[in-house]
């Protein structure tokens, strides 16, 4: 016995969350074309891992295990987490990591659905504080072999040969630690860290993901607000102090095409479970990331901004939807006079 | 024409399959009159309608059996002509199963009418033929059965500037007002001209969704006939974007004419009425033929072989209905109206009534039951359907809480249960159950706080009440005493003087005022709504408690989901 509506449309869930890993694939493929297949490695790790603690979890919270553990929010959390972390982390750091999203920033919150903050950035935020180190050696781009890669992930000691910082590191490494003349120009000129417009190989997996982007504004399982206004205020406000001065501070395409700030405009930020829902809402949300995270790069002291810029504005989340809530029909214009 | 007419849009909405070819390929057909009809007397919104026959009595087709009762009520005739068998408790189409007193006729076959007369609305005043639009038993045809007497008031300015004819006709599967404004058009269009001059209107827009190319076409013929004779070119068709629900009162208003009228207010004071083509064709029949209300078309479809649209006597079973149309074997239930918002029905021997649009059959194939209910991840895709532009998983978190106080805040008596939200929910969360659910435990907590209220007003009179008798006691008393007094040294003096003096009559006469008003006071706070009840209204009252508690019974497992 149900209630109308008695038809419905075909979709689920796990339709959701099967195109969200589907949109990634275009950014993962560029990634192990530059940066080898270790990411690879990381992915299958942190899936096993998330799948092995969603089902731990269900079964301690005495819920139905099949129908949670098909519903693919576990592996979105774990693919974020793999592509988050350095692709030559060792194992234990991706497993902590996936273990610290999927038991305490998911389950113990209630589980799907019911977590105030986004579970992958929790990791990366855990992860970043407690290995710095760690979490910011990334492979050296074209050296893709992969045997030294599977060593450093499963190994006891870290090959230094084939790391490098990635390019905000560097960069940031550089203007502030170096002696006082260093410039932008001059720091990007003399790495091979830095590509065209972003990061050396950065740069065209951000295109992946932007491409992955588009594909998920298509099937409409994203709207442009998050996307478009963390981009746009990103871009706006780095552009705006490298015009002023250019020595100090990095350009917007530098911005846009290095780090996360890709993945994060069209896969993190737009996580609906802990962001805002209403349309105001949606552009005050990314806004508001796309600032932090340009401020925790260019004055902090970790090497990317978007974690902490991602759940200090979950905080905000529920008031921002509190006051942005869109007029109800009739209650546009309280003389309902033609628009 | 049509292209004249600037469109406005609604937020929302959502393009389910229709399913409307099957039940359109055939002309309207005329259902054979049963072998009983059961015509429930309350069939509109508003008050109940009295009886006005007894069992036994032989009654005319168009006799009026049930008579409008109260400022919002509508009569109910005698579909045919026949015998009262019974004036009874009958089962109802609705979903709770509640039972409702019903005239049983049981028809002798000669299908004898009143004397008809058409009503010469043009000599009567606008009060007149409401009055006569009430007794001819005219409401809503669109599913709502709001007596349409009401409606044809113009409000404060006395005109208005827009008549709004819904022919949108949105709810997939239905095609009721489909065929009548393709078949009827001119006759629809006829009811259209004498709302128009009631309400003073300025122009009439029918809207008509654009799936609808055929019934379009027969009303801009019709229309243009209409406005040939007029010569005012006031009455346009329009045909509108096909969205569910284009065919919602309020969504339909706002694409004619971009007017949103907020929830709670009367269209009229935006300068718009709406009402729907079958009402329309209701009042043609009405006003110039003198017929009552006592048939309707229905579109029976679904899980039948051969769907159509048939003109149903009110009170015929939709039995009987749907085995003119060869139920497939697997049929599982029946729902009165179409698949977004209609209702189950408890069993299938229920009469067709005049809010029935649409006897749906319905199978597990055809209406598979939904998929285990998931959490909500607040995808939002039910706020970008709803016509409304609420938050429907807002509104959904609350109810489904229990803060029934933060459901409203999200206007929760905004939403029009149209389904859309339920309908896209990836989670295939029930969202408009737990609205139901919602707006039920807000409704009878009001009802409760005002019987608390009432029963705390009565606790403070009494306290009222005992504090002033005592006080009159003693004052009695000391009267009393002091005459006593007197008395005794009266009696030393005087033997034979009258015992009682003026005095103590006027106290006597004050006491006597004070218990009258106290009695009448006490009568006043007599709780009178519970009292002098018909059976009907008895059993309506223990109705809607069985539903009440069927509802929370209903919702009990959705809330017990909680972490």
């Amino acid at each position: 016995m149900n209630n109308s509506p008695y038809f419905l449309q075909p979709a689920s869930v796990q339709s959701v969350m099967l195109r969200v890993l589907l949109a990634l694939l275009p950014g993962i493929a560029i990634y192990v074309w530059f940066f080898g297949a270790a990411v690879l490695v990381q992915i299958a790790l942190a899936s096993v891992t998330a799948l092995a603690a969603e089902a731990a979890m269900l079964k301690a919270r005495g819920k139905p295990l099949l129908m949670f553990l098909g519903d693919g929010s576990a592996l979105v959390t774990a693919w974020l987490i793999a592509l988050t972390f350095p692709p030559i982390a060792p194992w234990w750091l991706t497993v902590i990591g996936v273990l610290t999203a999927i038991v305490i920033a998911k389950h113990l919150y209630g589980g799907l659905g019911q977590n105030p903050f986004n579970p992958a950035m929790v990791a990366f935020a855990l992860m970043i504080v407690a290995y710095p180190s760690l979490m910011s050696q990334w492979p050296a781009v074209g050296f893709t072999d992969f045997l030294p890669q599977w060593n450093a992930i499963f190994g006891t000691r870290q090959l230094d040969a084939i790391t490098m910082a990635t390019p905000l590191d560097a960069l940031r490494t550089a203007l502030h630690t170096a002696d006082a003349r260093a410039t932008v120009a001059g720091v990007l000129g003399n790495d091979a860290t830095f590509g065209n417009i972003g990061g050396k190989g950065w740069e065209w997996v951000a295109a992946g993901y932007f491409l992955g982007g588009i594909y998920l504004l298509q099937q409409r399982i994203i709207t442009w607000h998050m996307p478009a206004a963390f981009l746009a205020t990103l871009f706006l406000i780095s552009g705006g102090f490298a015009l002023y001065d250019p020595t100090r501070f990095v350009g917007p395409s530098f911005h846009l095409f290095t780090g996360g700030a890709m993945l994060g405009a069209f896969f993190i930020v737009t996580d609906p479970v802990s962001g805002c829902t209403t349309p105001r809402g949606k552009l005050i949300f990314a806004a508001g990331i796309a600032l932090l995270t340009w401020v925790i790069r260019t004055f902090g002291a970790y090497p990317d901004g978007i974690a902490f810029a991602v759940l200090l504005m979950n905080i905000a989340a529920p008031l921002i939807d509190m006051y942005t809530q869109p007029p109800v029909f009739g209650h546009k214009n309280k003389r309902g006079g033609p628009p | 024409m049509s292209a004249l007419q600037r469109l406005f849009g609604f937020h929302g909405g959502v393009k389910p399959a229709y399913h409307k070819e099957a039940s359109t390929t055939a002309p309207i057909a005329v259902a054979p009159t049963p072998t009983r009809l059961v015509i429930p007397l309350h069939q509109s919104i508003g008050g109940p309608p009295r009886p006005l026959v007894k069992p036994g009595e032989r009654v005319l087709k168009g006799q009026r059996i049930g008579s409008a009762d109260g400022n919002v009520s509508s009569a109910v005739h005698a579909s045919t002509s026949g015998t009262v068998v019974a004036v009874e408790m009958c089962l109802m189409p609705h979903t709770s199963g509640l039972s409702a007193l019903c005239v049983v006729i049981e028809p002798d076959g000669r299908d004898e009418w009143i004397a008809l007369q058409a009503f010469d609305y043009r000599a009567a005043t606008p009060t007149q033929t409401r009055d006569y639009l009430r007794d001819a038993g005219v409401v809503g045809l669109g599913g709502a059965v709001f007596p349409t007497y009401l409606k044809l008031n113009a409000g404060k300015q006395g005109k208005l500037e827009t008549l709004v004819l819904n022919g949108a006709e949105c709810e997939p599967f239905i095609t009721c007002d489909d065929v009548l404004m393709r078949e009827r058009a001119d006759a629809i269009l006829r009811g259209a001209v004498i709302m128009r001059e009631m309400l003073a209107a300025g122009q009439v827009l029918v809207g008509i969704e654009d799936n609808k190319p055929e019934a379009v076409a027969a009303m801009e013929a019709a229309a243009r006939a209409v406005n040939a004779a007029s010569g005012d070119d006031a009455i346009r068709v329009v045909a509108v974007p096909t969205r569910y629900p284009a065919g919602g009162a309020k969504q339909l208003i706002r694409v004619l004419t971009g007017i949103e009228v907020p929830h709670g207010e009367r269209s009229t004071d935006y300068g718009v009425q709406c009402f729907n083509v079958g009402t329309a064709y209701a009042i043609h029949e009405a006003i110039e033929l003198g017929q009552p209300l006592i048939s309707r078309i229905v579109t029976v479809a679904g899980n039948v072989g051969h769907a159509r649209n048939y003109q149903v006597l009110f009170g015929t079973p939709m039995k009987d209905l749907i085995a003119l149309c060869a139920p497939l074997p697997d049929s599982d239930r029946v729902i009165m109206g179409g698949p977004m918002m209609g209702f189950l029905m408890p069993a299938d021997q229920v009469p067709v009534v005049k809010a029935t649009n649409c006897v749906l059959v319905g199978s597990k194939k055809l209406f598979p039951p939904p998929p285990p209910e998931m959490p909500c991840i607040r995808c939002g895709e039910c706020a970008k359907v709803c016509p409304a532009d609420l938050q429907p998983f807002e509104m959904y978190w609350f109810s489904r809480a229990r803060i029934f106080g933060k459901a409203q805040e999200y206007n929760l008596f905004d939403c029009i249960e149209c389904g859309c939200c339920a309908y896209v929910c990836p989670s295939r969360i029930p969202l408009v159950d737990y609205y139901r659910f919602a707006k039920s435990e807000i409704w009878t907590r009001e009802v409760e706080k005002e019987a608390a209220d009432e029963a705390r007003e009565r606790y403070e009179f009494r306290l009222l009440r005992e504090e002033r008798e005592k006080q009159e006691k003693a004052a009695k008393l000391a009267a009393k005493t002091a005459a006593g007094r007197e008395k005794a040294a009266a009696a030393v003096a005087e033997a034979q003087k009258p015992a009682v003096t003026p005095e103590e009559d006027a106290k006597k006469a004050l006491i006597a005022a004070a218990l009258e008003r106290v009695k009448t006071q006490k009568e006043l706070v007599h709780p009178e709504n519970t009292v002098d009840l018909t059976p009907e209204q008895q059993a309506e009252v223990a109705a809607i408690e069985a539903r009440r508690a069927e509802i929370r019974e209903m919702a009990k497992p959705h809330l017990r989901q909680d972490d």
